[in-house]
């Protein structure tokens, strides 16, 4: 990608939130993507239309408007699928990334998973990568494991081997791309060593899908899972990628209306992919919703839009870089991390320099980023967070390091 | 001067009062914020008559959490045990002496919390 496609990238007109002025009277430099995106006009407008002309209920009435309804949103899960590189059967809606994880660790893992077995995941997870697998652990009676982080934010795939080796592990689940330290981790080479092995693979795809190009069939994991509201789509809608068989020896995860073929006094037939795995009424909106934000991220183009994730990044670890006193956790090659950069400045906490950021207009987080076992493995009980999206600018990356920069004045540094 | 950074907090918070460990103690209470992860624990030592003779607070947080835990074991020194169930969370704002915002407002009262519970039964957020 050339530097001139990068610099013609500028979508920012398109999402009206970022139209708001912060506390210096500048509209924001929103740079928490990580945590939830913003929507472009195209996105609010397609719920909008929804609710305002094709509301109906899904896979019920027979009526035109229930049908338009139905199409809409069977329509945005083909979309959905394509763009991801699955199938339409395979693509399963869920409520969010968390939602797909404790679907896979509740229908697969519950009959999978028993006393002695293991389930590995990394230091570098998610509390939604981590908690469901600690309450299978518990239940079953078996054994989670973590693979570690090294000092430069990478997995080792020979610690993975090591205890792949010794033939305990069931399930492996592991970022793609970490929320805190940008880490793009080989997941590829992850699920087939996982599979080579007799386990099952599960890739948390929250933080790569939104802003990298992503082919789950390329990948090949056994589940891929991620969230509608990170790649610029609405809260309420995630996407879970499974592979066929499994799908389909698997039982439900929750039971209800629309996942069955048919329902007697004691017992019930399954519905057929993907809907088994959908039970009671769908997010329809955010469904429609959802797709209009991946027609607007193809518009764009993935690579254009990974590009661009990359010009930020590298920006910010150059800028950053120069702060005295500034640490910056994770990969320092920015071809190896997505657009998440992570940090701590020396006698400033991560709260303070969060809020003094705040009084510039420039919105990052601090705190844990759900991800505990992580900020333990590498010593500091908090960082601050900046990452990006398609609506940032370089001038957004300028506008931290000023702001830093101004924080560390405050405290007399 | 800013107005939440006063030169008096960011003082409390480079130069916390009564930081550290205190052994021997006599009761102990360690207490997190959900919300940022921060810690805060605090030894008390009691006196014959039922005061606070000596405290330490220990932990990592923010300026404003760090302030208020040192700002705090100031005036917990010499007040009865048994007082301590009554503090409002306006007693720390008021110490503080800043517009605390919601956001802020756990770090504020992290300090009492853990008092609380180390001197009752109740370790609850103040009110």
């Amino acid at each position: 990608m050339s530097p001139a496609t990068v610099a013609q990238l500028d979508v920012r007109a398109d999402f009206p939130v970022l139209e708001r002025e912060g506390a210096d009277g500048r509209p924001i430099a929103y740079l928490d993507s990580a945590n939830t995106s913003q929507k472009p006009l195209a996105v609010i407008e397609a719920i909008d239309s929804f609710y305002r002309h094709s509301n109906a209920n899904i896979h019920r009435a027979v009526y035109e408007l229930a049908q338009e309804a139905t199409d809409l949103y069977e329509g945005a899960r083909e979309r959905v699928a394509r763009f991801a590189g699955g199938e339409s059967a395979t693509t399963i809606f869920t409520a969010n990334a968390t939602a797909a994880l404790n679907l896979v660790a509740y229908a697969w893992g519950r009959e999978h998973v028993g006393e002695g077995d293991e389930v590995l995941i990394t230091h570098m997870e998610h509390h939604s990568n981590i908690v469901p697998w600690q309450i299978l652990c518990q239940e079953r009676g078996a054994q989670l494991r973590y693979l570690s982080v090294s000092g430069d934010g990478q997995l080792s795939l020979d610690e993975l081997d090591e205890v792949l080796a010794g033939g305990r592990v069931k399930l492996v689940s592991v970022a793609h791309v970490s929320n805190v330290l940008g880490t793009i981790n080989p997941v590829a080479e992850i699920a087939a060593r996982t599979r080579a092995a007799g386990a099952v693979s599960v890739i948390d795809g929250s933080q790569a899908m939104p802003q990298m190009p992503v082919d789950v069939a390329e990948v090949d994991a056994d589940f891929y899972v991620w969230t509608g509201h990170k790649a610029l789509g609405p809260t309420g809608i995630g996407v879970l990628h499974g592979r066929r068989e499994l799908l389909e020896s698997m039982r439900p995860f929750l039971g209800g209306g629309d996942m069955i073929a048919s329902v007697g006094f004691e017992s019930s037939t399954w519905n057929e992919l993907p809907w088994k795995f959908e039970a009671g009424t769908s997010p329809i909106a955010q469904g429609v919703g959802l797709g209009a934000a991946i027609d607007y991220l193809d518009a764009i183009g993935m690579d254009t839009v990974r590009a661009h994730e990359r010009d930020l990044t590298a920006r910010a670890l150059e800028r950053l870089g120069e702060i005295e006193g500034l640490r910056i956790f994770g990969p320092p090659d920015p071809d190896r991390r997505g657009g998440v950069v992570s940090f701590e400045v020396e006698g400033i906490h991560p709260h303070d320099l969060a809020e003094l950021c705040g009084r510039e207009g420039v919105c990052i987080r601090a705190g844990h980023h759900c991800a505990q076992p992580l900020m333990r493995a590498i010593g500091v009980p908090a960082t601050a967070r900046a990452s990006f999206h398609v609506y940032n600018s370089r001038e957004d990356v300028d506008r931290l390091a000023d702001a830093l920069i101004a924080a560390r004045e405050v405290f007399g540094l | 001067m800013d107005a939440l950074y006063r030169d008096y907090i960011l003082d409390h918070y480079k130069n916390p009062r009564n930081f550290g460990e205190l052994e021997p103690h006599d009761l102990e209470a360690h207490d997190h914020n959900p919300l940022c992860g921060d810690e805060l624990g605090v030894h008390v030592r009691v006196s014959g008559d039922g005061r606070i003779e000596d405290l330490r607070f220990h932990g990592q947080g923010c300026a404003i959490s760090q302030a208020a835990a040192s700002m705090a074991s100031e005036e917990l020194l010499g007040m009865k045990v048994e007082a301590i169930a009554g503090l409002r969370a306006e007693w720390v704002t008021d110490l503080l002496g800043i517009d605390i915002s919601p956001t802020r407002r756990k770090c504020a009262l992290l300090s009492l919390k853990v008092m609380r519970g180390a001197t009752g039964d109740d370790a609850s957020w103040p009110e």
